[in-house]
């Protein structure tokens, strides 16, 4: 699950806000705009000096090389990326590494769109990286996958949503683990069809302002249209607003049949905490969702009908041997991130493994070719060879009825697959009509 | 549309306010008196929140709302000795970078120490649910939160206008050498003002860790609406943060109402129209060693 931080430049790095506070023209504010500024680009000279390459040096070994976000308002999910993929590095350096060489992972903060790229580069052509897996924010991806695309290595997008980085700015070297919001959308719309809470009835959206938010409201719009209700009221929510009480009594006031969340990282867990605290009537739903959300709102407060891609309850062989090696070594539950760069690596292993190669193409081709992936869950999946989405199953989650929790991550109830297990798996994913994607 | 809706968000906006003013009254008694914009005032909230959750715990609620902005405070006593006291007289410049650096530095440290994912914290059991009155509702637990609010209020308007403690603060802030020269050191008025505006952003964050996500970088997104309070109210003046931290909440409720993207804006645009119209903000002081 991702959330994009293009617009949202108070999020980007760790604690400088810097965008809006040097509006606030304190005394000293233009000073601290001046310090703030130096400061960030002291930071950015620090990310493009890069390390001498001293792991090149150890050319017998394959290098992987990671990208996620690890403060800000994505933090929480780079921090299950980043424990995951040590995980999945070691399993496979235990299992005697790859074409007979150890794994080296590099793990990088890619902090914002401009570090992501500039990483990315480092990442690929100064220290060797054999390809690149990583990223929740759309916007840095969109960067990374550009800079994958001029050294012609692999670039396997483990956590960003946004339909158009699958379409309109798809690209050949770009798989994708992570749903799109589209199909995030189809996931929990279809299970709120047959709770009865679309057709005919008036909806009340509250949507992140910025890139993620718009194109969750858009798709959501689409889904809603077509299946005969209408989304009354939307309002779209600052992504710094930390207090929804002004909202909450705009949604008692308009009286709504459903409330939908298209709200991003921790404006979900101050939602469903502040929407707990006022009590409101109305069921609730979202279309985009992070676990990580949902366990810091906490078992008192958590309630409505959520998508994920994972869950740590999902009951497959290779499930069950994730989830127990994670909590071995973490002591707590992966989730649905943790589950990304999990696939995402496992992906890549298996493509490398197969063809014996580390060669670019042959790996593409090899997935183009429809390679059938152990995905975590009960049925495989397969990258689509025109867009390199992931076709997979889809899950919803909703509340655990009081008391039944066992620890403190176990208060969400996993719903069955979405397609069920007689429709094709690209039922639920964008179609070529909706989302074209052209590789040039 | 109907005069009630206003009136709600109006009602709800006084709320509101309540909570930027504990964490804006301590930066701006910092800044009167000692001269530093404290830009790690915000983590001081967030270790609030922290210590909170943690206490809770073993506590209670109650124990939390005691123990964690005390336990900051003295946390206070060792920022102000070790750290802020070396840069009184030196360029401001210098204190915002410590402050600033020190933001960041408590910030990766929450991370460490707690991890990146918000920790779940929940209203107390006897302050779930809501109150009506007659049409209009009201979280239960948010008028706790404003009853505390109102306590903490009094005690430190009493505390600066009716006691020799705050005559001597109070003249401190405006005429410092004259202080002086009547010889009455103001370091250790300056330590128990720094332990006072800390223990408050330790208490907002208590209050707040129940309604919003305790998670590292709390502390950064609640300092741009206690600077912006601050902006407005005026310098040194008590009353001036007070009617800015409620005006924030009121004009935010409206504008969101009409017109909620621009709900977090309406904010940096009656800074705005404040700063044109009076520089010094509504009830700003004129202090001269800041002129």
């Amino acid at each position: 699950m991702e959330q994009d931080q293009s617009t949202s430049g108070s999020n980007g790095n760790n604690g400088t806000n810097d965008s809006t506070t040097s509006s606030t023209a304190s005394p000293a504010s233009a000073r601290r705009r001046r310090i703030l500024q130096a400061g960030a680009a002291a930071i950015a000279g620090a990310s493009t000096m890069g390390f001498p390459a001293i792991v090149r040096a150890q050319s017998d070994k394959i290098i992987i090389g990671h990208l996620t976000p690890r403060t800000g308002f994505l933090g929480p999910m780079g921090e299950y990326a980043v424990m995951s993929i040590n995980l999945a590095v070691e399993e496979q350096n235990k299992a005697g590494g790859l074409l007979g060489r150890q794994l080296t992972l590099l793990s990088e903060d890619s902090v914002n769109p401009p570090t992501a790229s500039s990483k990315a580069q480092r990442l690929l052509e100064r220290d060797g990286a054999a390809l690149l897996i990583g990223e929740i924010s759309s916007a840095s991806a969109l960067g990374i996958a550009q800079v994958a695309q001029r050294n012609k290595k692999l670039f396997m997008n483990t956590g960003c949503n946004s339909d158009e980085l699958r379409g309109k700015s798809c690209n050949k070297f770009m798989f994708h683990i992570e749903a799109a919001n589209s199909t995030y959308v189809k996931a929990c719309g279809q299970q709120l069809l047959q709770n009865g809470l679309i057709k005919g009835k008036k909806l009340y959206a509250l949507t992140a302002d910025y890139a993620f938010g718009h194109d969750l409201l858009r798709t959501a719009k689409v889904f809603v249209g077509a299946n005969g209700g209408t989304i009354a009221n939307d309002e779209l929510v600052p992504t710094d607003a930390t207090d929804f009480s002004p909202y909450l009594l705009k949604i008692r006031q308009a009286k709504p049949d459903l409330v939908i969340s298209n709200l991003a990282g921790n404006q979900i867990t101050n939602f469903i905490k502040q929407y707990s605290e006022f009590g409101l009537p109305f069921p609730i739903a979202g279309f985009g969702f992070d676990t990580v959300a949902a366990w810091g709102a906490g078992a008192d407060n958590f309630a409505g009908t959520w998508p994920t891609t994972w869950h740590h309850d999902v009951d497959s062989p290779s499930s069950r041997a994730f989830v127990a090696a994670f909590i071995k070594k973490y002591g707590k539950p992966p989730e649905n991130q943790a589950w990304g760069e999990y696939v995402g690596f496992r992906s890549v292993a298996q493509a490398i493994a197969e063809t014996k190669s580390l060669d670019t193409m042959k790996l593409i081709e090899y997935f183009e070719k429809g390679a059938q992936i152990d995905i975590l869950k009960g049925r495989k999946g397969v990258y689509r060879d025109w867009d390199h989405q992931l076709m997979q199953e889809m899950y919803t989650i909703s509340p655990k009825p009081k008391g039944r929790a066992k620890d403190q991550w176990d208060f969400l109830q996993l719903g069955a697959a979405v397609p069920g297990p007689n429709a094709p798996l690209d039922s639920i994913a964008p179609t070529m009509q909706e989302n074209a994607c052209k590789f040039s | 549309m109907q005069i009630v809706f206003l009136l709600e968000q109006i009602l709800n906006g006084l709320l509101v306010g309540g909570y930027y003013l504990l964490i804006a009254l301590g930066l701006s008694l910092i800044f009167s008196l000692g001269g530093i914009v404290n830009l790690a005032h915000g983590a001081f909230y967030a270790i609030g929140a922290y210590l909170a959750v943690e206490i809770t715990r073993y506590l209670g609620f109650t124990g939390a709302v005691f123990l964690s902005p005390l336990l900051v405070a003295l946390l206070g006593i060792l920022f102000e000795r070790f750290l802020l006291r070396r840069f009184y007289s030196a360029d401001p410049i210098l204190g915002l970078l410590l402050t600033f650096g020190l933001s960041m530095v408590a910030e990766q440290l929450i991370r460490i120490l707690w991890g990146a994912s918000p920790l779940p914290a929940s209203i107390p059991a006897a302050f779930k649910g809501q109150i009506m009155v007659g049409d209009f509702m009201y979280s239960r637990y948010r008028l706790l939160m404003l009853a505390i609010v109102i306590v903490a209020l009094t005690l430190i308007w009493l505390l600066l206008n009716k006691t020799s403690f705050g005559r001597v603060v109070r003249a401190g802030v405006q005429k410092p050498d004259m202080v002086a020269v009547l010889g009455i050191r103001l370091q250790p008025y300056m330590t128990a003002i720094v332990m006072l505006g800390v223990g408050l952003a330790a208490l907002a964050g208590v209050l707040f860790a129940p309604i919003s996500g305790v998670q590292p970088a709390m502390g950064a997104e609640i300092m741009t609406a206690a600077f912006v309070v601050v902006v407005i109210g005026g310098l040194g003046s008590f009353w001036g943060v007070v009617l800015a931290a409620v005006l924030v909440g009121v004009v935010r409720g409206i504008t969101i109402q009409f017109y909620a993207p621009a709900g977090e804006a309406s904010m940096y645009l009656l800074m705005l129209l404040v700063l044109i119209f009076r520089p010094r903000g509504l009830l700003g002081e004129r202090i001269e060693r800041f002129e």
